[in-house]
């Protein structure tokens, strides 16, 4: 309570320091003061423990422009772990979220939860056990994921409707997922694109999905490295993906029927270039598996492609040479039943991916330094 | 003891009395509800002539709504206040428009006669940078409430007869509801949603401009069973659930829309999927799936109690059987597709 207060009475500017210990809450916190820090004295040594949480649907909720959240940890929070919305301008720096009991569909669902805001920074932060996305951006703008640790969640790192993305040298494992970069229908911000994946480690992404079957990351299949769903403009460039059993990278339209005329579902101009594969593909959780794996001699080319696309705009380009192939589907929304597996064949990247105006902007590393 | 003595002995016994059955009435103030401070006690307002006993001051009217927020099953006890000389303005069926200085006022209690027990009071008040809302939580004497920023838990047995640990909501979980493109609005006094007799009440003694068009639209709840279901579960969810689920507000993300001026079935929830409700979903698919209650992801989460799937998220901790029934009469009554 002594928290919430400080929270409620800080004035723009102020910095909230946390002493360590571990901190039983029993009600989720919120902020809604502009040019806050809170501060703890590291995500090791200050835990603020939501297990008896009664109320809200999160842990801590922010609401206002400018805040720096860092060095502290919370367990087990009811609902989603950190939620920033509408919060412009906003840097989580070492936060470790995590639900102790591993991967269970009774945990929250999003650890890290930045939604409908501009200008964001996330660096080393450790989230494990999310029902849905360990670290999710939803609905917005100038992004950057990087340093961080994401591990045993459905989706280990998820991008969503959002638009120049920088997912950069972060290690997913253990969820059933790695990256996701996704674009949805039906929500308030739509047209997700300019999204760079690179130098990441995707590895061992093994865990059976664990999410409430509603969710759409409940379709994902266990063993997927980097899954694409619609967007334009995404690279995926210079990761190492390894042990990904199902398929190292997954460029695919989105699944199901939808009703939105604003919507695209296609896949558009998907580069994918430069990455280190190594051992994926061999126990694919797809439909089919068993004829499959013998006619590409015993596990599965790292890039799977659905094989659909918007009209004449490629959905995919490649380095000759990329492994890789294609359910070479027809109809978009209508499952798997009609593919026929053939061989990836895509044209190449034409010029180099313009970088301008990717990722969180310079004033938000100050912050940090 | 002479006559006259007798007489004016008498006479002051006759004007203690008459005082005590109408104390002296002193006004709302109003440099307080305009000023910049947060006031610590609700008395520092003077809203009313017997605080403990709630009787409003001059000049704040007692009011409901038709069909009203349900929080724990808690009597709500709405009152508006308009300075003197200023007048709101009617804006067809939506919320009135109040001038500065305007404070709303809600107290909240439970038990009933002798064992009625006031637990907080929330304003929200007017002032020239925006509306500003503070709860004020009661004490045990039940003489006083004080500015509780950070909110408070206590035990309270619900009508209902459960036992629950009653939230008083801080400052900012005040937002999360009343936020709205990032300020804070008042939320209830809709045209709509208020009575035509109230409001021309209100334009009668000249504290509101106009009768608004559209007075009495939503069905008042004590009267829902004779209502037609669609109008009686839009009614209770425009007024629990779209100050959040709404463009602008809290859970604007989430894409569903439940205000009664909604008419798109897909923004309503009906075959929509959900977008970030997590294990909130349960095993459910869609939102509202018509005629069938028990597959949609609206009434699944309002039947719950749990944090992290009970909808709302703030004011609720045991659930509204009288509202889940409205919901679910709605849902099992729409066409199926």
């Amino acid at each position: 309570m002594r928290l919430q207060e400080a929270l409620i009475l800080a004035e723009p500017g102020d910095e909230i320091v946390l002493g360590a210990g571990r901190f039983t809450l029993s009600d989720g916190l919120s902020l809604d003061v502009d040019n806050v820090t809170v501060r703890g004295k590291g995500m090791d040594e200050t835990i603020l423990d939501f297990t008896g949480q009664k109320d809200a649907g999160e842990g801590l909720l922010v609401t206002s422009d400018g805040v720096t959240l860092r060095d502290f940890a919370m367990e087990n929070p009811k609902g989603d772990g950190i939620k920033s919305k509408g919060a412009d301008d906003i840097v989580y720096f070492r936060v470790r979220v995590r639900w102790t009991a591993g991967p269970l569909a009774t945990n929250g669902a999003y650890g890290i939860y930045p939604v409908e805001s501009t200008n964001v920074l996330i660096d080393g932060v450790q989230v494990s056990g999310a029902s849905d996305a360990g670290i999710y951006v939803g609905q917005s703008r100038k992004i950057t994921v990087r340093n961080s640790i994401a591990e045993a969640n459905v989706a280990g790192i998820e991008i969503e409707n959002s638009r120049d993305a920088l997912v950069e040298n972060n290690f997913a494992t253990r969820n059933t997922g790695g990256i996701l970069v996704f674009d949805l229908p039906n929500l308030p911000v739509m047209g997700g694109g300019n999204v760079v994946v690179r130098g990441n480690l995707v590895v061992a992404n093994d865990t059976p999905n664990f999410a409430p079957p509603g969710n759409i990351v409940a379709n994902v299949r266990r063993g997927t490295g980097v899954l694409v769903m619609a967007n334009d403009n995404v690279v995926i460039g210079h990761n190492w993906l390894v042990d990904n059993p199902t398929a190292q990278v997954m460029v695919v339209a989105y699944t199901q029927s939808y009703e939105d005329e604003r919507y695209n579902p296609y896949p558009r101009n998907v580069v994918i270039e430069g990455n280190h594969y190594e051992r994926g593909g061999y126990d694919p959780q797809l439909e089919g598996a068993s004829q499959l794996l013998p006619m590409f001699g015993g596990s599965l080319p790292a890039v799977l492609w659905d094989g659909l696309q918007d009209g004449e705009t490629p959905a995919l380009l490649a380095k000759p040479g990329t492994p890789g192939w294609s359910l070479n589907l027809t109809d978009q929304g209508k499952g798997l039943d009609a593919a026929q597996p053939g061989p990836l064949e895509v044209g190449r990247p034409a010029s180099p991916f313009d970088m301008t105006g990717i990722g969180a902007s310079a004033e938000l590393d100050e912050r940090i330094k | 003891m002479k006559f006259g003595a007798v007489l004016l002995w008498f006479a002051t016994l006759l004007a203690a009395s008459a005082m005590a059955m109408t104390p002296e009435r002193v006004p709302v103030a109003d440099e307080v509800v305009q000023g910049k401070t947060l006031p610590r006690k609700l008395s520092d307002y003077r809203f009313f002539d017997d605080l403990a006993r709630q009787v409003p001051a001059e000049g704040v009217t007692p009011y409901r709504l038709n069909t009203p927020l349900w929080s724990d099953g808690a009597e709500k006890l709405r009152f508006a206040y308009i300075p003197q000389g200023a007048q709101a303005k009617a804006d067809g069926e939506g919320l009135l428009r109040f001038p500065i200085g305007t404070a709303l006022i809600k107290t909240f209690a439970f038990g009933e006669g002798a064992d009625r027990r006031l637990i907080e009071t929330r304003v929200l008040l007017h002032r020239p940078t925006g509306w500003v809302a503070l709860p004020y939580l009661w004490n045990e004497e039940q003489t006083e409430a004080e500015l509780a920023v950070a909110g408070a838990r206590l035990p309270v047995t619900t009508p209902a007869g459960e036992q629950i640990s009653y939230r008083v909501p801080n400052k900012n979980q005040c937002k999360e509801c009343h936020g709205l493109d990032d300020v804070v609005v008042p939320i209830g006094p809709k045209a709509r949603n208020l009575s035509g007799e109230w409001l021309a009440g209100m334009v009668r003694g000249g504290r509101l401009d106009a009768l608004p068009d559209g007075a009495d639209t939503l069905p008042v709840w004590e009267e829902r069973a004779s209502a037609p279901a669609d109008l009686a579960a839009r009614a209770y969810l425009e007024t629990n659930c779209a100050h959040c689920h709404r463009p602008g507000a809290t859970a604007s993300n989430s894409g569903l829309d439940l205000r009664w001026e909604q008419d798109d079935p897909h923004a309503l929830g009906i075959m929509k999927r959900p977008v970030a409700a997590g294990r909130g979903a349960g095993e459910l698919l869609f939102d509202v799936v018509p005629g069938k209650p028990d597959q949609s992801i609206l009434l699944y989460r309002m039947e719950s109690p749990e944090p992290g799937v009970a909808m709302p998220e703030l004011g609720k901790t045991s659930i509204d059987h009288d509202g889940t029934k409205v919901v679910r009469r709605w849902i099992a009554e729409l066409p199926q597709r």
